[in-house]
């Protein structure tokens, strides 16, 4: 037998392997092989209804309005009027705190939330016997920043507290059903997966594109993405996150407001003492009565409007008559 | 304890330390964050940094004095720092272990000296020439110098990567030109393939410099001729290709000492008897002299030629930064103010704005997590030449005793009417205006004049505000321009017209 022939028992081999190994690709192909053309623009998914956190309601206890320049105190006695931290929060709750730490500047100018209003706040819920406190927001500025230069993040170290830093892997796609702009929208969702209760915090400051900043425009903080685009609409998109979250509990800060400047102000004399603590499950009731703080009547902001349309709540928060006391420093 | 072992355990020490430094190169108060490590401890030591920016700037940096004790350890003791401190040679000599193997036999070829090597000396040259040209000098020693080179090759990419990966930071970090920063560490550490340490070997001008300053070094590796065999084992593993099994070229050692641990008749010894078997100078010739500086005198113009618009000032630096030509004498390209930065807005520069400025610190507000944060100085306070100055919060703000200096401008911002949803698209948008975070804000809102049809009077659309900047207030922090919806380089776009650190009429 010369070299330049194989036997023929290789040469059944090689056919057998060059068969199966033919025969595997195309199966393969069979396999993968996609019959549907690829959409250009993808379905929705994640539609979501609202995510509703709230509790019962108590008739004559949906708002209250207490004045002292002391924050711990009157959001203490705001809570109390309303019934108490343990309405809201039930033993073995795990409670999110959602204020404005949108900014990376101290708390003196008070463009974000107050850091002993949050300690005060997440020691009423372990009073009530929370299980855990969570704190998070998606910060304009550095994330990282802004809750240690607001100095958020050593109030929650002080008080256990745990905060929670956006990462890119805590958003979700979302769409809110019935809305037009959260549609396959990234919502920082990981951390109100995990609790039952929502508790947002904001204060009442200048915005010239919505007018006034306030609790429902706190919301903005769960957004994700390029959100600048929203400013467009601003007044659809604090509706529609109205829509999406129904808190537990809304605290308005009022002690100061921003009336010029807003909402990263900088500066102390942008600021106004207006001794104001309002504690509320309604945020559209709350927001209007801190609108008339920065001398507007809820008519003026367009949103309030809209979203008392919807039933979100309601703009006359006199209707719901108010719990008022005063707290002496 | 063999020699070689202690070695090896202080290449790792110091390699490890090296990379732990970069780590904590972060702003923060735990163990892991900044704190008090001395982050810049190797950029401090390394001797060429000090004499570079001491031939273009004529001052000595305090902190650079460290760099003393390598020199005077170098005249005593020769190459120490290449064998048993210098990360990345550590890293080169691990590379070519795993390339070569330890017992291939053609290792003695491997290793034989090449008069190439002078190469490293001219390349030093070339970079003190730069350095040495008064008004028009240039530090361009960071483009090669080891340690500036692998501490922004692992702040720029490799810890990047690792972070990114382990999820270990709230968002990634992100560097622009990461490909050319990869190329060039992969280029010199694959070429341990084709030489083992090549870079040392070859390319790293502060190797250079050891090689000429250990010239008088009282200790050296000798051979002892009347116990050798000339069996010439000595050469195989020698990691500077220093031949000491024929002439030892002092200049070319890196104190590996693997000939002591390779030569098994004990005459190789590191002592102070008479080297007459040793070469002490480097190879070099004076027309090779000659070309470098010639190579010098060219490359300066050849670097700044690419990028000669930004001489006059096109780059947007980090808040502090001293005048560009200053500054361009004592920017070492370490990257360390781009790793410490917290909103990841310090950028390298890229070869867009000329070799001279690569790996430069430049902003890019459409990068990182939010534009130049008002209260924040940390760049300043890690810079290691000064280049851009530490700066106390007052004078950054133009508060206090600096009241009457105003606030460090960066830069100015432009809207870009072209683009600008308010003025391009009558949408409602303001943005920029929301942001801004100077008070009185610099950015503003006035209604829109819009013509209802043609030929009609315009009129003035209360609902549609558009966004002016006040020139004069804008400090230039690029906040408006990372939030600006607009895609690409956004809408508002900031320049460095107005920055402080010209102190000149812009506009």
């Amino acid at each position: 037998m010369t070299n330049d022939k194989i036997s023929r028992r290789d040469f059944f081999i090689r056919c057998t392997k060059a068969g199966l190994s033919t025969a595997a690709a195309a199966v393969l192909a069979g396999i993968l092989y996609e019959s549907d053309p690829a959409k250009i623009s993808p379905q929705s998914s994640n539609i979501v209804e609202a995510m509703n956190f709230s509790v019962l309601p108590v008739a004559g206890k949906a708002i209250s309005i207490v004045t002292g320049s002391n924050r711990q105190s009157t959001v203490t006695k705001a809570v109390e009027l309303l019934g108490g931290m343990q309405r809201f929060i039930k033993p073995g709750d795990n409670v999110l705190l959602k204020p404005n730490v949108g900014f990376s500047l101290p708390p003196r100018v008070c463009a974000t939330s107050h850091p002993e209003l949050i300690e005060q706040i997440t020691k009423l819920c372990y009073q009530a016997g929370a299980k855990k406190v969570y704190i998070t927001d998606n910060p304009i500025n550095d994330p990282k920043s802004c809750f240690e230069l607001t100095q958020i993040a050593s109030a929650a170290k002080k008080c256990g507290a745990e905060i929670i830093l956006p990462r890119q892997d805590h958003f979700k796609q979302v769409t809110l059903k019935g809305a037009e702009l959260i549609k396959n929208w990234p919502i920082l969702y990981e951390p109100l997966k995990n609790v039952n209760k929502v508790i947002g915090i904001a204060g009442v400051k200048d915005h010239r594109r919505s007018i006034a900043s306030m609790l429902m425009k706190n919301w903005y903080g769960l957004l994700g993405g390029n959100r600048s685009i929203f400013h467009q609409d601003i007044d659809k998109i604090i509706v529609e996150l109205a829509m999406l979250i129904k808190p537990t509990l809304v605290i308005l800060d009022a002690t100061q407001v921003m009336v010029s400047n807003g909402p990263t102000g900088g500066s102390e004399s942008d600021l106004k003492q207006t001794d104001t603590m309002i504690a509320s499950c309604d945020q559209v009731a709350a927001d209007s009565f801190g609108a008339t703080l920065l001398g507007l009547k809820s008519n003026d902001l367009p949103y309030l409007v809209k979203a008392e349309k919807l039933g979100l709540g309601t703009t006359d928060y006199q209707s719901l008559k108010p719990l008022r006391a005063e707290v002496k420093a | 304890m063999k020699i070689t072992t202690a070695r090896r355990i202080s290449q790792v020490f110091f390699f490890a330390l090296f990379i732990w430094l970069c780590a904590v190169t972060t702003v923060g108060e735990k163990f892991w964050q900044l704190r008090g490590w001395p982050v810049n401890f190797f950029l401090n030591l390394d001797p060429l940094n000090v004499i570079a920016t001491i031939l273009s700037t004529h001052k000595l940096y305090a902190p650079l004095l460290w760099s003393l004790i390598t020199i005077i350890l170098t005249i005593l003791f020769g190459r120490f720092f290449c064998g048993l401190v210098c990360p990345f040679g550590a890293l080169h000599q691990l590379v070519s272990h795993l390339a070569h193997g330890k017992n291939n036999s053609g290792l003695i070829a491997l290793h034989k000296y090449s008069k190439a090597q002078s190469i490293k000396y001219y390349i030093l040259f070339v970079i003190l020439i730069m350095a040495v040209l008064g008004r028009y000098s240039s530090l361009q020693s960071g483009l090669l110098d080891p340690i500036p080179l692998f501490t922004r090759t692992i702040n720029l990419l490799i810890l990047p990567i690792i972070g990114d990966s382990a999820k270990i930071l709230t968002s990634g970090r992100f560097y622009q030109i990461s490909l050319l920063t990869l190329s060039v560490f992969l280029i010199f550490v694959l070429l341990n393939f084709y030489k083992p340490r090549f870079f040392c070997i070859f390319i790293c001008p502060l190797g250079a410099l050891f090689g000429i300053i250990n010239r008088f070094s009282i200790l050296r590796i000798n051979r002892n001729l009347s116990t050798c065999t000339d069996c010439k084992l000595c050469n195989s593993h020698c990691q500077g290709s220093c031949e000491p099994a024929e002439t030892l070229k002092l200049s070319e050692c890196v104190l590996c000492f693997n000939c002591l641990d390779d030569c098994k008749f004990d005459a190789i010894d590191y002592n102070t008897a008479d080297s007459q078997t040793s070469q002490v100078a480097p190879d070099l010739s004076r027309r090779g002299i000659l070309a470098a500086a010639f190579t010098g005198l060219l490359a300066l113009p050849a670097f700044r030629l690419s990028g000669i618009s930004t001489r006059d000032n096109n780059l947007v630096r980090p808040p502090g930064a001293i005048p560009e030509k200053e500054f361009i004498k004592r920017c070492l390209k370490c990257g360390q103010c781009m790793k410490l930065c917290p909103t990841n807005v310090i950028q390298p520069a890229g070869l867009e704005s000329g070799l001279e400025n690569l790996w430069t610190p430049v902003m890019n507000n459409r990068v990182g997590t939010s534009g130049c944060q008002l209260d924040c100085v940390a760049c300043g306070y890690i810079c290691p030449t000064s280049a851009i100055k530490p700066l106390t919060l007052a004078e950054k703000l133009g508060k206090g005793d600096f009241s009457g200096n105003g606030p460090v401008k960066i830069g100015t911002a432009y809207v870009d009417r072209s683009k600008c949803l308010t003025w391009a698209f009558g949408t409602p948008c303001l943005v920029c205006q929301e942001n801004c975070p100077v008070s009185p804000k610099a950015i503003f809102a006035k209604p829109a004049l819009v013509l209802a049809k043609q030929d009609s009077q315009p009129q003035i659309d209360t609902e549609l505000l558009q966004p002016y900047v006040d020139a004069k207030l804008c400090i230039g922090c690029g906040i408006c321009q990372h939030e600006c919806p607009v895609g690409s380089k956004g809408a508002i776009i900031v320049t460095p017209d107005g920055q402080s650190r010209e102190n000149r009429l812009y506009l």
